[in-house]
């Protein structure tokens, strides 16, 4: 075949060629990707709008107070036990999380060599790839009864064990996102407090810390918004009981724990109970949603710096 | 029936008035020239001096950066190839183009060959196949590569993939080929090789080939451009350019007291 | 430095050898207090331990937890409980209706999430222009990501199984899962179109290829790995996912085996879920649980060995 008719068939192509996919395409793929959006709205205003039904009916003092019973004969919605348990199972996940992830971070990033760190990092993914569900049975079926030794007045369902549990759960998050954060850190800056006779512990606290320090206080604000929104480890193991207590060897519910009661129970649709699953989704979702903001506002400044 | 064309001068390319920008930045200043057929015109100057934008504007690959803007025209064949009736896709299998790195895409060295031919609508097999023996030895890889066609063209060596590519340009029968400095990542006996073959290709092809290296330019090509900063300084005969530039700054680079 | 003594010795080799580039100690006018210095590398010393022990923590509690799980499940997990249907009884009961119901979840969550998350990194990659609208669905993926899942379960119950009457069924729980996951695919995705190289498509578009061309002859092709690693990551997250189920209410005790996507249906880990519960009342249950929760482990194990192996497999051709 010659060099011409080749020429001429492929230009006799390119002449008969509609352009029908350089036309369509970016539209398509800019519906698809818009399908994401719709999602994220989709959420909010199913959230809202029956959250807004729910607050008609149930006055704003009601909801500030700490009686919580849904389903007895005159309901109140007193939202503050849920808080309450949020807060407390939260706080003591990141009481494990938080040193134990940064010490495991500071350890991968400044002081393990190459071979270990190979070996080290893909235990912490398996551990943060293990399913939550996983992490709740062994709340409640190991870490309860070893703590039930040691406080013997530990409840069955109580909120310290899950909170462990969440804790050890989130200690890769906190650990890799924190170790990213130290390895950012130009090592100009390392080798310079190094140069000086500084000892590794003192360049990590006297220069890499600081110098990371908002990468690290992101991963931290992460943690906090994964610890919130966790669900089947406080579901399973801290039970569903509203008392509003401090107390942390008793069971309390958790606002996830909350809606996962209602809605696999029977509450029927168009109840004040219903919608103040909605309501409690909304507070969670406001809670995760800000955080995360803020998370991104500290990242996006720390990599401004360099 | 008389040949209109025997009796009057053919350009392939004739340039006339090229300005081009990046952003506020101008990296083609008022460029005329014109690119005659079946000729090699070489393109020198120092790095940054714009002749690399400038083959890129030829076949409107330098399109691709979002941020450029050009002014005048650019005849191909007497039609200027920012008019709207000019497809970019007609341009650009009529005017083919070789890269600095070698880029074969990574797929068995038949696929890399009939891509071109492929997208354009050519579908039969037998057809397919003809094009891409012709090509691979029309690019002198025939004989190395005719046993394995089917093996992943990265297991080529860089000289190899490089005259791969030229016959996948080769493959859907251009008129001109550019070339942005072909050989600059290729060992000597490979970069001898690629200038052999294009003594070949000068006689189907009209080949426009950026190089950095003076020596190349004098030894393959009829025309050599000097560009400086933007400006097209010098355009003449290779031998002319070479021996007697009628610029000083012409004289200054090629005798290396810059760039 | 070989000629001082030991003391000396051990200061600079903790100082000077992790940094190649200063290969001499500068000559000081400080006179080092010896003291001062042991003082400083003990504590060095002491950090180090500490820090390796929390890292050996993690290893330990991974331990303990795989240690109790395989060995709860020991003498339960057998054929018979691959194969079996749910039952009261525990010594009768299998896990069979959970395993079809994982898997006809996944053909669900599979094709879902493959065409929305590679279309949506397509188009933030490939033909968005920097812009509001970019921006918007940039923002909007990383924080969809980070939504709790229960949340999801809510959307799900609310728009899937009551606005349109899904119920509980396989098609309400393989969408609501399919947009929880959705994130991690269009991440994926779109690192694995970024990283093929400018080079390749530059040789396309030379050739005369429209941009749609390039992008189905070329680029796909070579990201596939890539966006099939951050797809088997997406499936692993659903299989192991209950909250979002929970919350659409799937029955506690299903006997019938899903046969289409209509149907009811549980998976693993609403069994687990489940069984956990009632260990009050039947303490075997708990045995159950810990044979399900190794047979969800080890189908998470493979998975992510096979996109492992893919990764590294297709790393790095250029």
């Amino acid at each position: 075949m010659d060099n011409n008719d080749i020429r001429e068939i492929i230009q006799q192509n390119i002449k008969k060629k509609s352009h029908f996919s350089d036309r369509v395409m970016p539209k398509f793929f800019l519906f698809m990707a818009l399908i994401s959006v719709v999602i994220t709205f989709g959420i909010v205003y199913t959230l809202i709008f029956d959250s807004i039904k729910f607050f008609s009916q149930v006055p704003i003092r009601e909801v500030f107070s700490t009686n919580l019973s849904p389903l007895s004969r005159e309901p109140s919605f007193g939202f503050l036990p849920l808080l309450n348990g949020t807060f407390l199972t939260t706080i003591i996940a990141m009481l494990v999380a938080v040193p134990v992830g940064m010490a495991a971070a500071i350890y991968l990033s400044q002081f393990a060599s190459p071979r270990l760190r190979k070996v080290l990092k893909p235990v912490l993914e398996v551990l943060a790839g293990i399913p939550t569900i996983v992490y709740g049975f062994f709340a409640y079926s190991f870490v309860t009864p070893l703590l039930m030794r040691l406080i013997p007045s530990l409840g069955a369902k109580n909120v310290l064990s899950p909170g462990i549990v969440m804790g050890i759960m989130i200690i890769p998050m906190v650990a890799s996102l924190s170790e990213d954060a130290m390895n950012a850190v130009p090592t100009i800056m390392k080798e310079g407090a190094m140069g000086l006779g500084s000892t590794r512990l003192e360049t990590t606290t006297k220069v890499i810390i600081p110098a990371s320090i908002s990468g690290i206080v992101a991963s931290i604000v992460l943690a906090v918004s994964r610890a919130i929104g966790e669900t089947m480890i406080v579901t399973i193991a801290s039970g569903s009981s509203k008392n509003f207590t401090f107390d942390i060897t008793q069971s309390m519910q958790t606002m996830t724990a909350y809606i996962v009661e209602f809605t696999s129970g029977d509450a029927g649709s168009g109840t004040v109970g219903y919608y103040s699953l909605y309501a409690v989704g909304l507070i969670l979702f406001v809670f995760t949603l800000g955080m995360n903001l803020i998370a991104q506002h500290i990242a996006r400044k720390y990599r401004e710096e360099y | 029936m008389i040949d209109i064309d025997q009796y009057i001068t053919k350009y392939v390319y004739d340039v006339k008035g090229l300005n081009l920008w990046y952003g506020d930045n101008q990296a083609l200043k008022d460029i005329n020239m014109h690119v005659m057929e079946n000729e090699i015109t070489a393109i020198i100057g120092p790095s940054g001096c714009g002749k690399s934008t400038f083959v890129k504007t030829l076949n409107r690959m330098i399109e691709n950066v979002p941020i450029v803007k050009t002014e005048g025209e650019i005849l191909y064949n007497g039609r200027n190839i920012f008019s709207s009736k000019m497809k970019v896709e007609e341009l650009r299998t009529r005017v083919g183009m070789v890269f600095q790195k070698p880029n074969p895409f990574p797929k068995s060295i038949y696929e890399n060959v009939v891509y071109g031919p492929k997208i354009h609508g050519v579908k039969d097999k037998k057809t397919l196949m003809e094009i891409a023996e012709q090509s691979l030895r029309g690019a002198a890889l025939w004989d190395e590569v005719k046993d394995r066609l089917n093996d992943n063209a990265y297991g080529l060596s860089g000289g190899q993939q490089q005259r791969l590519c030229i016959a996948r340009t080769m493959a859907v029968s251009p008129e001109v080929i550019l070339m942005d400095e072909p050989t600059s990542a290729l060992d000597p006996v490979a970069t001898m090789r690629i200038e052999e073959l294009m003594e070949d290709l000068k006689k189907e092809y009209t080949v426009i080939i950026v190089t950095h290296n003076m020596q190349q330019a004098a030894r393959i090509s009829d025309k050599t451009a000097f560009f400086l900063s933007g400006e097209l300084i010098e355009f003449d005969k290779t031998n002319k350019i070479f021996a007697n530039p009628s610029d000083k700054r012409t004289e200054d680079y090629i005798t290396g007291r810059f760039g | 430095m070989r000629d001082r003594n030991t003391e000396d010795f051990v200061f600079e080799e903790e100082v000077y050898s992790m940094n190649e580039k200063i290969k001499k100690p500068v000559k000081s006018q400080v006179t080092f207090n010896k003291n001062r210095i042991s003082r400083r590398i003990f504590l060095n010393n002491s950090a180090k331990h500490l820090f390796s022990l929390s890292t050996v923590f993690a290893m330990v509690v991974l331990g303990i937890l795989l240690y109790q799980i395989v060995s709860g499940s020991i003498g339960w997990l057998d054929w018979q409980f691959l194969t079996s249907n749910l039952s009261i009884f525990p010594e009768k009961a299998g896990i069979k209706g959970a395993i079809i119901g994982t898997l006809f979840l996944m053909m669900i969550v599979i094709p879902v999430t493959l065409v929305l998350g590679v279309a949506t990194a397509i188009y933030l990659e490939e033909y968005a222009n920097e812009g509001r609208i970019q921006r918007l669905i940039k923002i909007n993926i990383s924080n969809l990501a980070s939504v709790p899942s229960v949340i999801f379960g809510l959307l799900g119950l609310t728009v899937f199984s009551r606005m349109l009457s899904l119920g509980s069924s396989i098609l309400a729980g393989g969408l609501t899962m399919s947009l929880l996951v959705l994130p991690i695919v269009v991440v994926a995705a779109q690192e694995a179109l970024r990283s093929v190289p400018g080079f390749l498509r530059e040789a396309s578009y030379g050739m005369g290829a429209d941009k749609w061309t390039t992008i189905w002859r070329v680029v796909l092709p070579v990201s596939i790995p890539g966006i099939l690693t951050g797809a088997i990551l997406a499936i692993s997250r659903a299989i192991g996912e209950t909250a979002p189920l929970v919350v659409l209410g799937i029955p506690t005790l299903i006997m019938k085996i899903p046969s289409g996507i209509m149907d009811d249906f549980t998976v693993m880990p609403i069994q687990i879920y489940y069984w956990t519960l009632d260990t009050v009342l039947t303490p075997e249950y708990a045995y159950l649980a810990s044979a399900t929760i190794v047979v969800l482990l080890v189908t998470l194990f493979v998975l992510n060995s096979v996109a492992i192996i893919i990764r590294n497999k297709f790393q790095k051709t250029f």
